[in-house]
């Protein structure tokens, strides 16, 4: 492998994606390209948005980096190791909490760690800390069926976060959330990525939600997924670390440009897309209803 | 740096804080006092939900009493029509005879139930081993599950009423021949609840549990066997009802006891009102097993009640 030896093993970024690609078979017994040579990488203690309409194949990747599905092609590589194993190194928070209904808020957020052989008693030692900084204390013992959904979501979020050992991956974490909710939620993620040192990778079509999150972003553009444009935040060193960003930050004008940029590179390409849609019979999803899902900001799940 | 910011402070869905939010002061609100609310909603568990199982029958009694009516009615007119002095009482005793039989009768039938009774456990802890055995299999992988369906659909065809008299042929008067029957009446709609339960849980939980490193069996002990219980609960109080009819009949095809065999023997001695009185006790005990079935479901799955299901 040539990259690997690129780099030492210090220098080398957390997360480096290598030219991956996925192609499915179809039923008419041709391919069908999900993702074509994307590469990206994540540094450690990084917050890296990826932005991209509904069916760009972000998801895909998300599994891919966590080790879920294996690319048709390309390298995806942990501090420089491509070897290395993410099953239960690597976060994952998926769109909806996904809590057990029959264990109650403690147990959920030590489902991870029983799965990684922590001590009962650790595990939930430390899940009671969290809870403490996630505004969870007092629901210890509440069952997910008689809590909100930002709550639940705080708690799922807990589980992913304790079973984590390297990088957070965010698979539109906040999309099947109310708008109210979704904003105290994004503040709320942003505080804690501060706080507690994280890495996190999120995927969202939510350009604004990128905006308020990340460092850097990278925007994808669909059939076949690829990476159209990579920005990092116009700001100053210090700045770009702080968090949470409050909802005035969007106005800035060196923001409101570069959320401008994105939406154009984003809407561009969906023209472009929903022009070759018009040709292409392999595809499912419409144009409509991916140019609605990130201008809207509502949009379906993956 | 920015100060952190407490977390939302959001209502539960069922609209009550269960104690104040610690993001929130609350000096009104002694320690004490939020202590106290705590352990009330601990010992809210399993205890206050076995209090709760044991208590709705009676709860729920006002609840029963427009049934309780409408049946008082029809016994009521019942008795008025069985009374007239054309009605036989061979044809048709009077409410009031059947329960001098079953009174008079009373140290027989409790015999012969515990008889059935013995029989029904025995068939149906079989059943549900089988069952579950089966569910299980059935999920393993799609070659098992395509070669067993059908085969267990096939049992389900074959008429009982056929069986049973070679069942007594092949294993005698006894439990053994009566065991089976209950078994094979019992155990197809708890392996296709399980099947279907194990089969229906979220591909979503499955990937992020893979997410964590877990592996086939860790998921199926962690999430998709309990996340399949209410399903198999299901069946299982579909079997609890077959049991008690699957214990008569094959006492009514060849038995030396049990409540079937004295239908049977009532039936021949033309003593109407005792082969009534012996249904009347088939009855109460068929309630009473599926009560006890929904009340081991209540303890078994308290999250799955606590989420609003009555």
């Amino acid at each position: 492998m040539g990259q690997q030896a690129n780099y030492t093993r210090s220098s080398a970024p957390l997360l480096s994606v290598r030219d991956v690609a996925m192609r499915y078979h179809t039923q008419h017994g041709g391919w069908l390209a999900a993702l074509a040579g994307v590469s990206l990488e994540v540094a450690e203690g990084e917050f890296v948005a990826l932005v991209g309409p509904s069916g760009c194949g972000k998801s895909t990747l998300l599994s891919q980096i966590a080790g879920l599905e294996t690319p048709t092609s390309g390298q995806i590589a942990l501090r420089g190791d491509p070897e290395a194993l993410r099953l239960g190194r690597v976060g994952y928070m998926p769109q909806r909490d996904l809590l057990l209904p029959w264990r109650d808020a403690l147990g959920n957020a030590i489902a991870g760690l029983e799965v990684q052989g922590t001590p009962h008693g650790e595990a939930k030692r430390r899940a009671r800390a969290l809870f403490a900084d996630f505004g969870l204390a007092g629901f210890e013992r509440a069952y997910p069926a008689t809590l909100s959904g930002g709550m639940r979501q705080r708690v799922a979020f807990a589980r992913t976060a304790l079973a984590t050992r390297d990088l957070l991956l965010l698979d539109e974490p906040f999309g099947a959330l109310d708008a109210l909710t979704r904003a105290s939620l994004q503040r709320w993620l942003g505080s804690v990525w501060a706080r507690l040192g994280m890495t996190c990778l999120l995927v969202t079509h939510d350009v604004d939600e990128a905006l308020l999150l990340a460092d850097r972003i990278y925007v994808m553009t669909p059939r076949p997924g690829r990476i159209r444009m990579e920005r990092r935040l116009p700001l100053a060193p210090d700045e770009l670390r702080r968090r949470p960003r409050a909802p005035e930050f969007l106005l800035r004008p060196e923001i409101a440009a570069l959320k401008a940029e994105l939406l154009a590179t984003l809407t561009d390409e969906a023209e472009i897309a929903s022009r070759a849609n018009s040709v292409s019979r392999a595809n499912s999803v419409s144009n409509s209803e991916s140019l609605a899902s990130f201008t809207g900001g509502q949009g379906g799940a993956q | 740096m920015m100060p952190y910011t407490p977390a939302p402070t959001e209502t539960p869905a069922n609209g009550v804080h269960p104690r104040p939010p610690l993001t929130t002061p609350a000096p009104q609100v002694s320690p004490l006092a939020s202590e106290d609310a705590g352990a009330t909603k601990d010992v809210s568990g399993r205890l206050g939900l076995l209090k709760r199982a044991l208590l709705r029958p009676v709860r729920q009694a006002t609840r029963w009493l427009p049934a309780l009516a409408v049946l008082a009615g029809l016994i009521l007119l019942w008795q008025w029509y069985a009374s007239q002095p054309e009605i036989d009482p061979l044809i048709l005793p009077t409410p009031l005879a059947i329960w001098q039989a079953l009174v008079a009768q009373r140290d027989l039938l409790w015999a012969n139930t515990l008889v059935t009774l013995n029989e029904t456990a025995v068939g149906f802890g079989a059943a549900l081993v089988v069952g579950v055995l089966f569910g299980v299999a059935i999920d393993f992988t799609p070659w098992l599950r395509r070669a067993l369906y059908p085969l267990l659909v096939a049992s389900q065809t074959i008429p009982i009423i056929a069986l049973a008299p070679l069942l007594v042929l092949w294993f005698g008067f006894g439990l053994t021949s009566k065991s089976i029957v209950i078994a094979l009446v019992c155990f197809f709609p708890m392996t296709v609840a399980l099947a279907d339960g194990l089969r229906a849980v979220d591909p979503e939980l499955i990937k992020l549990y893979r997410s964590f490193g877990a592996g086939r069996w860790r998921i199926f002990w962690s999430v998709r066997l309990p996340a399949a219980l209410p399903s198999l609960f299901s069946g299982i109080r579909i079997a609890i009802a077959y049991s008690m009819i699957g214990a008569i009949f094959s006492e009514y095809v060849g038995a030396v006891a049990g409540l079937g065999y004295y239908i049977e023997l009532k039936q021949h001695e033309f003593a109407t009102a005792g082969v009534l009185a012996a249904v009347v006790v088939t009855a109460v005990v068929s309630v009473a097993l599926f009560a006890l079935v929904a009340v081991v479901e209540r303890l078994a799955l308290p999250w799955y009640y606590a989420a609003g299901r009555e």
